[in-house]
């Protein structure tokens, strides 16, 4: 044992507990007295009724004061109990009334569209590769466009095994994938329901601006920063 | 027409209204109510959803989908319970409940052929038996002197149910959780009946009809709420309302049911045999409810409302004793019934939310702070009842010589 742990110790709390016994081999191993204030009131009569009151407020508020908007709802934190006319109640009734999820939340996927309406992907293959849920299935074929060598021939994501980590989206080199819907993946009473085709990623997709295949500069080249664009268009 | 009267003022016939109109649907309501209450309590929104088709009514009909799901659970018996005993079990702890509503005055006496008119007092005072007061239907299945007497004889067998149930499901926990509740049960009874013991002797009578309709005192109108117990009985009422909540063996008094212990004596059942226990502890809060309105607060009385009609600063006719005098505005019988009804079932509405309110506001006892209460404390300051109560009794009739 190191001289330095044993320091630790050895320095007796000025006040504190009574010490009853001291340890012969462990001075640090002690039996103590604590003492706590005794309860005066072991009936715990007032402190019933206070409780009683509480609870009593907060059921009369809840009860009678109209609720509060769904934002002021589901906001962090508890609400503010020194403001007397406030319903408190904090449930958000999830079907009718809903929460807005922050910028970044994943949602189901989509597909994006190139100027002419086509899909993006160029069945690179990197999605499926990263996925680690393998949960992405893609048939790539030739390309009609001379430009473009592949495209999806079949692009399903089966939104059961999805474990929603975003990976495809950051490994698409082409801006060809999103998981910004802000949909949750639905409930369905057939598995086979739950599998994403192309067409419907398609059909919640839009164009994006982004440049395809390095065509001009990069922004590296400049370093001035990343071009300001609006990625949502 | 006779017939239909004397069918109304059948006791069987009542039992049968006070259970369908009054018990049932109050003692269902309240477990979807407890659950709302409870939620509202600690800033949540509750079962607010069960719907038939558009129908929501904010989630009442959540007992109808309750009940459905108990019907149709599968009734799981283990082996090696005993088999008799254990269907017993829910029928002794639901049936004395039921049975026990005999004494409650649910509604004032009604005379069928002055329903449209004001009562006479001073008539019905000196010539009960006139014609017009034939066929009186009294809203009270029995009317017996040892009414609250048979109250707690009734209740105490409600006890078997859950100390039979313990045994017969040849489970340690349920076991443990019937001996719980016999022993609780045997400690609060003595408490709830000494506390009780004080309103007897300021009124004189076990007889709920009788507390009801004379009050506490027979120089006041009995729908004076003055005249009724709580003020004369302030302390009685606090240990009858403790004992008796001890009694339903709901929290803070729940070590019979014990959730984070053991089950209770209820674990081995399912479907709608446990549905029965659980319906029978509701009935009991109702029923709490209806004796502590009964005997503390004027029953169906409705404040300052008489049986001729509204009347504020009157006085007791020292001959006939009938209240008269005073601000008055007359009102027709079947109108003057039709509002103590409702005050009876709005007052047992109240105090049962009452009880949903302490449920959920204070914590469980152990066992021993349980004993500690019950012997130590609500069981000797219900005989200091008594006598305090005994002594300025004594002290008054000394005084005033009645």
């Amino acid at each position: 044992m190191s001289a330095s742990h044993d320091d630790h110790g050895h320095a007796e709390p000025s006040s504190g507990p009574v010490v009853l016994s001291v340890s012969d081999r462990h001075p640090r191993v002690r039996t103590i007295q604590v003492v706590r204030p005794a309860n005066a009131d072991t009936t715990l009569l007032a402190a019933t009724a206070k409780g009683l009151g509480i609870t009593l407020k907060h059921f009369a508020k809840n009860l009678f004061l109209p609720l509060r908007k769904v934002a002021a709802r589901s906001r962090a934190g508890a609400p503010d109990e020194t403001d007397k006319a406030i319903n408190l109640i904090e449930t958000v009734q999830y079907p009718e009334e809903k929460v807005t999820y922050p910028e970044r939340f994943r949602g189901l996927h989509r597909l994006m569209l190139r100027d002419d309406g086509n899909v993006r992907c160029v069945a690179c293959m990197c999605c499926p590769t990263v996925c680690p849920a393998h949960c992405i299935t893609i048939v790539p074929e030739e390309s009609d466009n001379h430009g473009i060598e592949k495209r999806p021939a079949i692009f399903e994501i089966d939104e059961l095994r999805c474990v929603v980590c975003g990976l495809c989206v950051e490994a698409c080199p082409c801006d060809a994938i999103r998981m910004d819907t802000g949909e949750h993946a639905k409930p369905v009473e057939d598995r086979a329901v739950a599998i994403e085709t192309k067409e419907s990623m398609m059909a919640r997709g839009i164009r994006s601006i982004a440049k395809q295949g390095g065509e001009g500069p990069s922004w590296r080249d400049h370093g001035d920063g990343p071009p300001k664009r609006d990625v949502n268009r | 027409m006779h017939i239909l009267y004397a069918i109304l003022d059948f006791p069987a016939t009542k039992w049968l209204f006070l259970v369908l109109v009054l018990v049932m649907p109050l003692a269902s309501l309240l477990t979807w109510a407890e659950r709302r209450q409870s939620a509202m309590m600690q800033d949540r929104l509750g079962p607010n959803r069960a719907n038939i088709g558009p129908i929501k009514l904010i989630g009442i009909l959540h007992f109808v989908a309750d009940a459905l799901k108990m019907i149709f659970k599968e009734d799981f018996i283990p082996a090696n319970v005993h088999r008799g005993l254990f269907a017993l079990a829910p029928v002794l702890a639901l049936a004395p409940v039921l049975i026990a509503f005999a004494i409650i005055p649910f509604g004032p006496t009604i005379f069928p052929h002055l329903i449209t008119q004001t009562i006479d007092p001073f008539t019905l005072a000196l010539q009960p038996g006139a014609p017009e007061f034939a066929d009186a239907i009294r809203m009270q299945m029995f009317s017996i002197d040892f009414g609250l007497i048979f109250y707690f004889a009734v209740l105490t067998l409600a006890n078997y149910g859950g100390t039979i149930a313990g045994w017969a499901s040849y489970n340690k926990w349920a076991l443990l959780g019937g001996l719980r509740s016999s022993s609780q049960m045997m400690s609060y009874e003595v408490a709830m009946g000494l506390a009780l013991m004080g309103a007897f002797v300021v009124t004189g009578s076990l007889e709920p009809g009788w507390i009801v309709a004379h009050g506490a005192n027979s120089n006041l109108s009995a729908s004076n709420p003055l005249n009724w117990l709580w003020l004369w009985q302030p302390l009685g009422f606090v240990l009858f309302f403790t004992a008796a909540i001890a009694e339903t063996k709901r929290a803070p008094f729940d070590i019979p049911e014990g959730e984070p212990e053991i089950i209770g004596y209820f674990v081995e059942y399912s479907g709608i045999r446990w549905g029965m226990f659980f319906l029978a502890e509701f009935i009991e809060i109702v029923f709490i409810s209806s004796v502590i309105a009964t005997v503390f607060f004027g029953g169906w009385q409705v404040p300052f409302l008489d049986i001729d009609g509204f009347r504020v600063g009157g006085y007791m006719d020292p001959v006939t004793h009938v209240s008269t005098g005073g601000w008055f505005r007359s009102v027709p019988h079947g109108l003057i019934v039709a509002m103590q009804f409702g005050a009876f079932g709005l007052k047992v509405i109240l105090l049962s939310s009452f009880q949903l309110l302490v449920r959920w506001t204070l914590p469980r006892f152990r066992a021993d702070q349980l004993m500690n209460l019950g012997w130590k404390l609500l069981l000797p300051l219900s005989l200091a009842n008594i006598m305090l109560t005994a002594l300025i009794k004594l002290i008054y009739f000394m005084v005033t010589g009645n």
